[in-house]
């Protein structure tokens, strides 16, 4: 039995180990739809415990980026790699890529968590039946075990009176904390978060935020599409802008934000602080 | 004037009230004089409240028949919709074969052509199947399969339709948890389509149950051949073919009370209250069956 920890991670048994020290390694990656160029040659490292947050306009590009990072989306060029393994394509003998076997991409995509900006919480199912889903089915976890660590973790997002509740009768803050709760029961190497409080009203974006940055600091790597620059200052390890489909620069919080290099950028924070 | 004194009156109530007088003609024995038609009321009442084992036998043969050819039809429906879906080329083929071909041909066709068609031309007969304690006949067993198959034709597009109506970002979750395509369609995304399945899945099955009445050209006794059979002897057409007619409304009429009380329970977790509500589709068949109010028109 897993005992009941203060923590979220060490509800799932304490921090996942990514086995490379770099997470997430992503080279020259490019994307079209159809004709249209959404990612231009984009280089991305994350390292084991950090929280990088990606920012830009909208059709910048980042919402796709982290989308092909668990390959939601193909890329047509550049190659992805999480815990040093290509994601979503094999390496055939004369370099070239072809996309690799569907059960391949779904054990890779067992070991990355991601979070929507609409939730897309199963509505048919509980708030624990969320959660244990996937361990249940996906990892072959015995049911009362997986019970036993959705619970530990309900109690982790602050909802644990609302277990056997479905999810259209809670909030879109509760929402997404169970939806949080749901992608750490994985136990992820890496968690992805797609403007997650985008669709929730002012008011509850603090409650998804403040679990966001106790899985930061309890050292879960994390890549954050977000314009919450407060939750970015306080605990993103590096800030990535991005525009048109390029990184345009990156750095550290104040880096960025307080001393930004590039034009692009500025206009950007300009028009959002 | 017919049709805006039946949209004020209510269609369902002007049947009722049909059914009823009809009922009552069938009873008194009016036989309006002139015509040397005798109706004998007996036969009428006798079948309905004395059913004799054939009767209970064709019932039987009629609902068993109905369920597993539907579960056929629904399970071909599934594939078949999933067909269509596919990206795989060979698959939407396939699939697309099998819809046009058992839509565009009468069911009669079919079961001429796969029963005594196929028997005759000496290609495949079908064979006894011991189910247990009763042995299933070739031309019941024919009927099933024929039935099912042609129902999945149907069943087919209803599937795809539920399955287009989920939400993409459910299939997207599940694949991010590492679900594969299998697990994300039996798991997250049917058991959504359910929803939009369902209702007209249900008059599928009103239909199904009717439908077996063209398993007579397989001579099989199911209710209408039974039914069938026995006005040939007795002469008592008008009584006998009164009474099947009823036998078939009360099935569809156990049906659509079967049928209200699945819909409630797969609208699960859409409400947003606990109550199960007091909008119109939450009443029992019985209560939106009876509603005093006519069906508003336009």
């Amino acid at each position: 039995m897993t005992t009941v920890s203060d923590n979220l991670l060490g509800a799932i048994g304490g921090v996942p180990r990514p086995e490379t020290d770099v997470v997430v390694d992503a080279r020259d990656v490019n994307k079209y739809f159809g004709r249209l160029h959404v990612l231009k040659d984009v280089c991305l490292q994350v390292k084991r415990q950090e929280t990088v947050v990606v920012i830009g306009p909208s059709g910048s590009g980042k919402t796709t980026f982290i989308r092909c990072v668990n390959h939601l989306e193909k890329i047509q060029g550049g190659r992805i790699f999480v815990n040093g393994h290509l994601i979503g394509y094999r390496e055939t003998g004369g370099g070239k890529l072809v996309e690799d076997r569907e059960k391949n991409i779904s054990l890779q995509r067992q070991e990355i968590g991601m979070v929507f900006q609409r939730f897309n919480l199963f509505p048919h199912m509980t708030a624990l039946e969320n959660i244990v889903e996937a361990p249940i089915h996906v990892r072959g976890i015995p049911e009362e075990e997986a019970r036993v660590v959705g619970r530990a973790l309900l109690e982790r997002v602050g909802l644990a009176a609302k277990e056997n509740v479905y999810p259209n009768q809670l909030s879109g803050g509760q929402q997404q904390r169970i939806a949080i709760a749901r992608a750490l029961a994985m136990k992820p190497a890496l968690m992805l978060f797609d403007e997650p409080t985008s669709a929730l009203d002012p008011e509850m974006i603090g409650e998804v935020l403040e679990v966001m940055k106790e899985l930061a600091r309890e050292g879960m790597t994390m890549i954050v599409v977000s314009h919450e620059m407060g939750f970015a200052r306080e605990v993103a390890n590096r800030v990535v802008m991005m525009d048109d489909g390029v990184v345009v620069e990156e750095g550290t919080p104040d880096q960025v934000f307080s001393a930004p290099s590039q034009e692009r950028t500025k206009t950007f924070l300009s028009k959002i602080l | 004037m017919t049709a805006s004194f039946l949209n004020r009156f209510g269609t369902r109530r002007a049947l009722l009230v049909g059914c009823l007088v009809f009922v009552a003609l069938v009873v008194t024995g009016c036989s309006s004089g002139k015509a040397a038609y005798n109706i004998r009321p007996q036969f009428f009442w006798d079948s309905l409240l004395k059913p004799d084992s054939a009767i209970i036998n064709g019932l039987g043969l009629t609902i068993g028949i109905s369920v597993i050819a539907q579960l056929i039809g629904v399970t071909m429906g599934v594939f078949a919709a999933m067909g269509r879906m596919a990206k795989f080329l060979p698959f939407r083929l396939v699939a697309n074969f099998y819809i046009w071909v058992f839509r565009g041909t009468p069911l009669l066709v079919q079961l001429s052509f796969f029963y005594y068609g196929l028997a005759t031309a000496g290609l495949f007969r079908w064979p006894t199947v011991v189910a247990g304690p009763i042995d299933i006949l070739p031309q019941v067993l024919a009927g099933i399969v024929i039935l099912g198959v042609n129902e999945g034709a149907y069943m087919a597009e209803i599937v795809r339709a539920g399955i287009l109506a989920v939400d993409p970002g459910q299939t997207e979750a599940a694949k991010s948890l590492g679900m594969t395509y299998g697990q994300t369609m039996s798991r997250i995304v049917l058991p959504q389509a359910a929803r939009v399945i369902i209702p007209p899945l249900g008059n599928e099955f009103n239909n199904m149950l009717k439908t077996t009445s063209l398993l007579s050209a397989l001579s099989i006794f199911e209710l209408y051949n039974t039914f069938s059979v026995s006005a040939g002897h007795s002469y008592a057409t008008f009584e006998l073919f009164a009474a099947c007619a009823v036998w078939y409304l009360i099935l569809t009429t156990i049906w659509g009370v079967v049928q209200s009380r699945i819909e409630r329970r797969f609208s699960r977790g859409t409400t947003t209250s606990n109550s199960s509500g007091v909008g119109p589709r939450n009443k029992g068949f019985a209560a939106r069956f009876m509603s005093l109010r006519a069906p508003i028109e336009q």
